[in-house]
């Protein structure tokens, strides 16, 4: 086992896709409890949609690819939060409206430009070879600047996320608090997608928290245990990706998938025996 | 100067005017009761009074040093909230947020505020427990506590009882009314439960769309719109929740 680990860890590309992963997996997670409790789960579906047509479009136009997303995709973040509030037409059809439309744009231009080649399946699918040493500062420093926020503004985090209402009421500006999620939210996504895909980003958002969620009765545990939950599925589903040659993203969600349904399981029982 | 003066304030949404000719003062340790059908302007006002909504024209001003985030509010729940896991010390504790501003962390006098705000509330030995798997009694103590966290001055109270059982809404109503008793906070509740309304509170702002009736409760009851709401005429709906039938 020990062996292996240190065989995968001997490819430089490993070294890079495996930090930036879980440096990325970390910021997820921790963005993952508030969003899946303030009902924006979606978000992260919609801005990785938003992001794969960024990307494909820059790739198409022959500009640097974070260059392009990064600031289309804190846009579309912006735009989303506001939807969700002031909107006629309600949170999660607007996700849908927005995530699918930007997705066929991607498809126009790749249909229009390269035809399906391998650049625009692992725009979808994720590749761990995609990670370049720009790619390992911008999520290294990232990382950093999330979970140093996430600890200065933890009690704001907590406040807004639980009752924004009552936040807003005693003089909290909650609506700050919130463009400072969605933006670290864009930047995560768009850090991640590469590598995860853009159709399986948002499952490191969503995941750890629900699975967190399951057995923990606090916020503060359900923060540290998704955390670990999301750290412990990217390196085992990255080992089985290395040893089975699975694709990466695919590999991570399953892991994330089965800690799940475990944590499920260890609920019901536990609900079970406390009834009895 | 008063701790709130309301002058001619009307509320609307999209150009639309929800209530007006709003007029009313309260006092210091006053107890005031905002009563009125659904839909006759209870919680526009609120949100007023909480300052999350301008009014259309007229003023509110808040006075007698009191700022506006010093109101504590006890909301009514969100959908959200029931599956929401934190133990109810983060709730109770989240309170103290606005006298602690942006600086990091609780201090050790937030924590000894939430901890006395539950004893008094008689939630302290739910401290470790999940908000969600309290009762809902338990759960309005729990967010009554953490109002007081929020404020020393005035409580905002927008329908604490609605969804409680009949015992729960009795002692909810004793426990208010010792607070306003013994502590001297100032207290806005928003009702549709006549009965407790009157028994309960110093003063009772009546609206329907408009003011009807602002005064002192004892004036209420001998006023044409006190008799035809406390005759049962025209009754305020009083939904099976609140009465527990």
């Amino acid at each position: 086992m020990v062996e292996r680990i240190s065989f995968m860890l001997s490819f430089s590309f490993m070294q890079r896709a495996l930090i930036v992963g879980l440096v990325v997996s970390v910021c997820a997670s921790l963005l993952g409890v508030s969003l899946v409790l303030k009902r924006y789960a979606m978000i992260g579906t919609g801005l990785s949609h938003v992001g794969y047509a960024a990307l494909v479009g820059a790739t198409a136009l022959g500009f640097a690819p974070l260059a392009v997303s990064m600031p289309v995709v804190v846009g579309a973040a912006f735009l989303l939060l506001r939807l969700n509030e002031n909107s006629k037409i309600k949170g999660d059809s607007a996700i849908a409206l927005i995530s699918a439309s930007s997705f066929a744009v991607g498809v126009i231009i790749v249909s229009q430009t390269t035809g399906l080649n391998t650049h625009v399946c692992n725009a979808m699918f994720g590749s761990i070879l995609a990670m370049t040493r720009m790619d390992l500062m911008l999520s290294v420093g990232l990382s950093i600047a999330v979970i140093v926020m996430f600890v200065l503004f933890y009690k704001q985090i907590f406040a807004v996320t639980y009752d924004e209402t009552f936040a807003l009421a005693t003089g909290t500006r909650a609506n700050a608090y919130k463009s400072l999620i969605a933006f670290l939210t864009a930047v995560t996504v768009v850090l991640g997608m590469r590598m995860m895909g853009a159709l399986l980003i948002a499952s490191l958002i969503i995941f750890p928290a629900i699975t967190a969620m399951r057995l923990c009765k606090s916020f503060l545990s359900v923060v540290i245990v998704s955390v670990i939950v999301a750290v412990f599925c990217f390196f085992v589903g990255m080992m089985i990706s290395f040893e089975l040659d699975w694709p990466t993203g695919a590999s991570v969600v399953s892991v994330n998938l089965v800690l799940f349904i475990i944590f499920s399981a260890a609920q019901f029982i536990k609900n079970r025996v406390g009834v009895a | 100067m008063a701790l709130i003066t309301c002058r001619d304030a009307a509320f609307a949404y999209d150009g639309h005017t929800v209530v007006d000719g709003i007029n009313f003062e309260v006092n210091t340790g006053d107890y005031l009761c905002i009563v009125g059908e659904n839909g006759s302007g209870k919680s526009t006002l609120m949100k007023g009074l909480l300052g999350l909504m301008k009014p259309k024209i007229g003023s509110i001003q808040t006075g007698d040093s009191l700022k506006p985030n010093e109101i504590g509010y006890l909301p009514q729940q969100t959908s959200a909230q029931k599956d929401f896991p934190a133990s109810c010390y983060e709730v109770v504790l989240s309170g103290r947020l606005n006298s602690r501003g942006i600086i990091p962390f609780y201090s050790r006098n937030d924590r000894q505020i939430a901890i006395a705000n539950m004893e008094r509330l008689g939630v302290l030995t739910l401290k470790r427990k999940s908000f969600r798997e309290l009762s809902g009694g338990q759960q309005q103590r729990v967010l009554l506590a953490r109002a007081l966290c929020a404020t020393s001055k005035m409580l905002l109270l927008d329908e604490p009882v609605s969804g409680l059982d009949p015992l729960a809404t009795m002692d909810l109503y004793a426990t208010i009314k010792s607070l306003s008793e013994d502590t001297g906070i100032t207290i806005i509740m928003i009702s549709h439960d006549i009965q407790a309304a009157v028994s309960y509170s110093s003063h009772i702002l009546h609206l329907q769309n408009r003011q009807i009736f602002f005064g002192p409760t004892s004036d209420y009851a001998e006023s044409n719109a006190g008799k035809r709401f406390l005759s049962g005429e025209q009754h305020p709906k009083r939904c099976c929740t609140c009465t527990g039938v």
